[in-house]
C-alpha cells in the first residue's frame, strides 16, 4: 500500500453487522424494519455523488472542516513527543460530533423523516443534533440524564435555544445509558416518521458502520495533513473512547498502515480496579447492550453496572463494536486513564498552548503523555502522535472549577 | 407437542383463549413475587410468565421497569429466578421466561436452558433476540425441548414474520401497538390485523401483548388471538398497594376479570 493512498480498511461489518464475534442486531422486533431501512439508505447515499457532495458541502462550509492540524510545540517539549492536535475542537458546535449529526440529518431527510430524537451525556451530542435539526428543520427531542442535565446545564440552555426539547430521564443511573434507553422506547412508539440519530459508533446495525462513515474524515483529513505537513505518518495516533466515535473518526483512516499505533484512552475514573469507572475494554466483559454484542460493565449476572468518570461524554457502560473487534484483533491498544490523569492533562494544556479541551479529550491528552516515554524507548528517537483534540472545554469550566477549586470571589 | 401448547389446546377445546399474566421475579421480594404469582394461578390466569428483571429493558414502559428496579436494589440474581420459576411450576401452571439477552448469555445460553428445563419452565420469551443472533439459543432450547418465543411487529414484513414463526415452538408473541409495555386506554387496531397476517403462515397458537388492562379488552383481544398477555396492569396492583397483602388481593381481584374476560370473548 502507498503512503499517499488513504487505506482500504476492508468490507467490515459484514452484511448483517458483525465485526468478527462483535456487534449485529439485539433489538425488538419492531425495529427492524426502520433499521433495514436505515441500511439501506446509508448504503446508497455513499454511493450517491449528490449526496456526498451535499455532505462535504455542508462540512465546509457550514461545519468547518477540515479542522486543522496543530503542531503543539509547548505540549510537545513537555511530553517528549512531536505532538500534532487534530483541532476538532474549532468545529461548529465544539467538537466532532457535528459531522455525524450533518450526515444523519442529510439521511433522515433522505427517508422522508421529519422529526429526530437523540440521547446525550455530556450534551455534545444533544447540543449537534439540535443544530442539525435546526439547520434542516426538523422537530428534535433530546433525552438527557438528569444527572447529566445538572452537570451540563449550559448545554441543555443551549440545546433550548436552538429549539429542541429536552426531557431528563430519571429512571436507572440517570445518566447516559438510560438516555439511551428511552430513546429506545420512543423510538419503538414513534419510528415511522422518527430517526433516532445515535450520537457514537454504537448501538445496533447500522449504527457503528454509519457513524464510522460520517465521522471518518478526521482521521482522512488528519493522514493527509500529516503526510502534507511532515512529509510522514505519525508514529501513533490517540483518542479517548467512551462510546467512540470520534477514537473510530480519526482510527479509521490509519487502520491499513501497518506502523501507525493505534491508542484508545477509556475513562479509568477512581482507577479499573475500583468500582467506579467507565473503562469498558480494559475493565468490563463481553455481553450485549443498547443493540450490540460488545464490552460491557456488567456483574455476574448480566445487569449494566453503573459508570463513573468526571466527564459527561466517556460516562458509559459499553464501547462501540469495532473498538471491541480493533481490541480483540490486536490492531489498537486500549488503556485507561484515571480521573486525575485527565485532569492534569486538561490543565497542562490549557497553560501551554492556551486551549481548554473538554475533559473527554483531555484523556486521549493524559494517554499520549503516558505513551510517549515508551514509544520513544521503542523507537530510539522522539515520536510523532496525533492526538484528537475532540472537542472544546467550555462546556466544563464549572467542573474543572469546582475539581481545581477556583470557583469563588477571590484567588 | 410444545411444553406450553398444552394450555393453549386445553383452551382452545373450552373455546377461549389463554391468559397468560406476567410478573418479574424477585418484585416485591423473591418470596413475594412467589405469592404473586400463585395468587394469579388461583385467580385464573392460566400461563405464568416470569420476567427476568434487567437494568436497561428497553422495551419496557414505566411499570415494569419499577418493578424491575426494585427487584434489582433487593438483589435478586438469575438463580433466584429459576427458584421462582421451579416454585410456581410446583403450582402445575405452564411457566414461561421473558428475558432480555444479556442476563442469559452471562449465566451461558446451554447452562440456562439445562437449568430452566430442570426447574420445569417451558421456555423463553426473547424481546431483544431476533432469530438472526439466536443461533447459540437454538441449538440450546432443541437440546432441552423448549418452547422458545421470539416477537413480531405490525411492522415486520411478511418474509421477516414468516422466517420468525419458523423460527417459534410453542406460541408466537404478537406486539400489537407499536411501543413499549403497559396499559393503555383503547386496544390496538393494528393487533387483529397482525394476528390475522401470522395466522397465514402458522397454525402455531398466537399471543397478543402490549396495552392489555381490563377485563373487557381481555375479551375483545381473545376474540381474535389465542392468548392474552397482560403484565403491567397486574403489576401495577402490587406496586400501588400499601402492603403485599393487598397487593395480592389486588391480584385476585384483576386475575379473576380478566380470566372472565377471556371466557367472554368478542367476536
Amino acid at each position: 500500500m502507498s503512503a499517499d493512498a488513504p487505506a482500504d480498511t476492508g468490507s467490515r461489518p459484514d452484511p448483517a453487522g458483525h465485526f468478527g464475534r462483535f456487534g449485529g442486531r439485539f433489538v425488538p422486533e419492531a425495529l427492524v424494519a426502520a433499521l433495514d431501512e436505515l441500511t439501506e439508505a446509508h448504503r446508497t447515499a455513499m454511493t450517491d455523488e449528490s449526496f456526498r457532495a451535499e455532505f462535504a458541502a455542508l462540512l465546509r462550509d457550514y461545519a468547518g472542516t477540515p479542522s486543522l492540524l496543530y503542531p503543539a510545540e509547548r505540549l510537545s517539549a513537555k511530553l517528549g513527543a512531536r505532538v500534532l492536535l487534530k483541532r476538532e475542537d474549532l468545529n461548529h458546535t465544539g467538537a466532532h460530533k457535528v459531522r455525524n449529526v450533518l450526515g444523519q440529518a442529510l439521511l433522515t431527510r433522505r427517508m422522508g423523516k421529519t422529526r429526530v430524537i437523540a440521547e446525550t451525556g455530556a450534551g455534545q451530542h444533544g447540543v449537534a443534533t439540535a443544530t442539525a435539526a435546526a439547520l434542516f428543520d426538523l422537530e428534535c427531542v433530546v433525552y438527557m440524564g438528569e444527572v447529566d442535565t445538572e452537570r451540563q446545564a449550559l448545554n441543555v440552555a443551549r440545546m433550548r435555544m436552538l429549539g429542541a426539547t429536552v426531557v431528563p430521564v430519571t429512571t436507572g443511573s440517570r445518566t447516559l445509558k438510560d438516555a439511551m434507553n428511552e430513546a429506545m422506547r420512543d423510538w419503538v412508539a414513534n419510528v415511522d416518521g422518527t430517526h433516532y440519530l445515535i450520537g457514537t459508533a454504537a448501538g445496533p446495525h447500522p449504527f457503528p458502520a454509519l457513524v464510522r462513515d460520517f465521522v471518518r474524515g478526521i482521521g482522512d483529513e488528519a493522514r493527509q495533513q500529516c503526510l502534507d505537513q511532515i512529509g510522514a505518518l505519525p508514529d501513533a495516533v490517540a483518542a479517548c473512547v467512551g462510546g467512540g466515535s470520534n477514537a473510530l473518526g480519526i482510527f479509521h483512516a490509519f487502520v491499513g498502515d501497518p506502523d501507525v499505533r493505534l491508542y484508545g484512552f477509556e475513562a479509568g475514573g477512581e482507577g479499573v480496579t475500583t468500582d467506579r469507572h467507565a473503562a469498558s475494554i480494559t475493565g468490563g466483559s463481553l455481553g450485549v447492550l443498547h443493540g450490540a454484542r460488545t464490552y460491557v460493565l456488567q456483574d455476574a449476572d448480566g445487569q449494566t453496572i453503573e459508570s463513573h468518570s468526571i466527564s459527561a461524554g466517556l460516562d458509559y457502560p459499553g464501547v462501540g463494536p469495532e473498538h471491541a473487534w480493533l481490541h480483540d484483533s490486536g490492531r489498537a491498544s486500549y488503556l485507561p486513564v484515571t480521573d486525575d490523569e485527565a485532569m492534569a492533562a486538561f490543565e497542562l494544556l490549557c497553560r501551554t498552548e492556551g486551549i481548554i479541551p473538554a475533559i473527554e479529550s483531555s484523556h486521549a491528552i493524559a494517554g499520549a503523555a503516558a505513551i510517549a516515554p515508551k514509544l520513544a524507548a521503542e523507537l530510539g528517537r522522539e515520536p510523532t502522535i496525533v492526538v484528537n483534540l475532540s472537542g472544546r472545554g467550555d462546556k466544563d469550566v464549572h467542573t474543572a472549577g469546582e475539581y481545581f477549586g477556583i470557583l469563588g470571589k477571590e484567588q | 407437542m410444545s411444553r406450553i401448547g398444552v394450555a393453549f389446546e386445553k383452551a382452545r377445546a373450552e373455546g377461549r383463549a389463554v391468559l397468560v399474566g406476567c410478573m418479574p421475579a424477585g418484585f416485591p421480594t423473591v418470596e413475594g413475587s412467589i405469592a404473586a404469582m400463585t395468587a394469579m394461578v388461583e385467580a385464573g390466569v392460566d400461563v405464568i410468565e416470569v420476567e427476568i428483571p434487567y437494568s436497561d429493558p428497553v422495551m419496557d414502559g414505566p411499570v415494569i421497569q419499577k418493578a424491575s428496579d426494585i427487584a434489582l436494589a433487593g438483589g435478586v440474581r438469575t438463580a433466584d429466578t429459576l427458584r421462582v420459576i421451579e416454585a410456581v411450576a410446583a403450582t402445575g401452571a405452564p411457566v414461561v421466561t421473558m428475558t432480555y439477552w444479556n442476563p442469559i448469555e452471562r449465566y451461558g445460553v446451554d447452562a440456562f436452558a439445562r437449568d430452566l428445563d430442570a426447574a420445569g419452565g417451558t421456555g423463553l420469551i426473547t424481546p431483544d433476540l431476533i432469530p438472526e443472533e439466536a443461533d447459540e439459543w437454538l441449538a440450546a432450547s432443541d437440546a432441552y425441548g423448549l418452547d422458545r418465543t421470539f416477537l413480531v411487529a405490525p411492522s415486520s414484513t411478511d418474509a421477516r414474520l414468516a422466517m420468525t414463526v419458523e423460527h417459534c415452538r410453542g406460541f408466537v408473541y404478537a406486539t400489537a401497538i407499536m411501543g413499549v409495555t403497559g396499559a393503555r386506554a383503547q386496544t390496538s387496531d393494528a393487533a387483529p390485523v397482525l394476528v390475522s397476517r401470522v395466522r397465514q403462515v402458522t397454525d402455531l397458537p398466537v399471543g397478543v401483548g402490549l396495552g392489555v388492562g381490563t377485563g373487557a379488552q381481555a375479551g375483545t383481544v381473545g376474540g381474535y388471538a389465542d392468548g392474552v398477555i397482560v403484565g403491567s396492569a397486574l403489576i401495577r396492583r402490587v406496586l400501588d398497594a400499601p402492603d403485599l397483602q393487598t397487593g395480592l388481593a389486588g391480584l385476585r381481584t384483576l386475575g379473576a376479570e380478566l380470566a372472565e374476560g377471556v371466557r367472554n370473548p368478542v367476536r
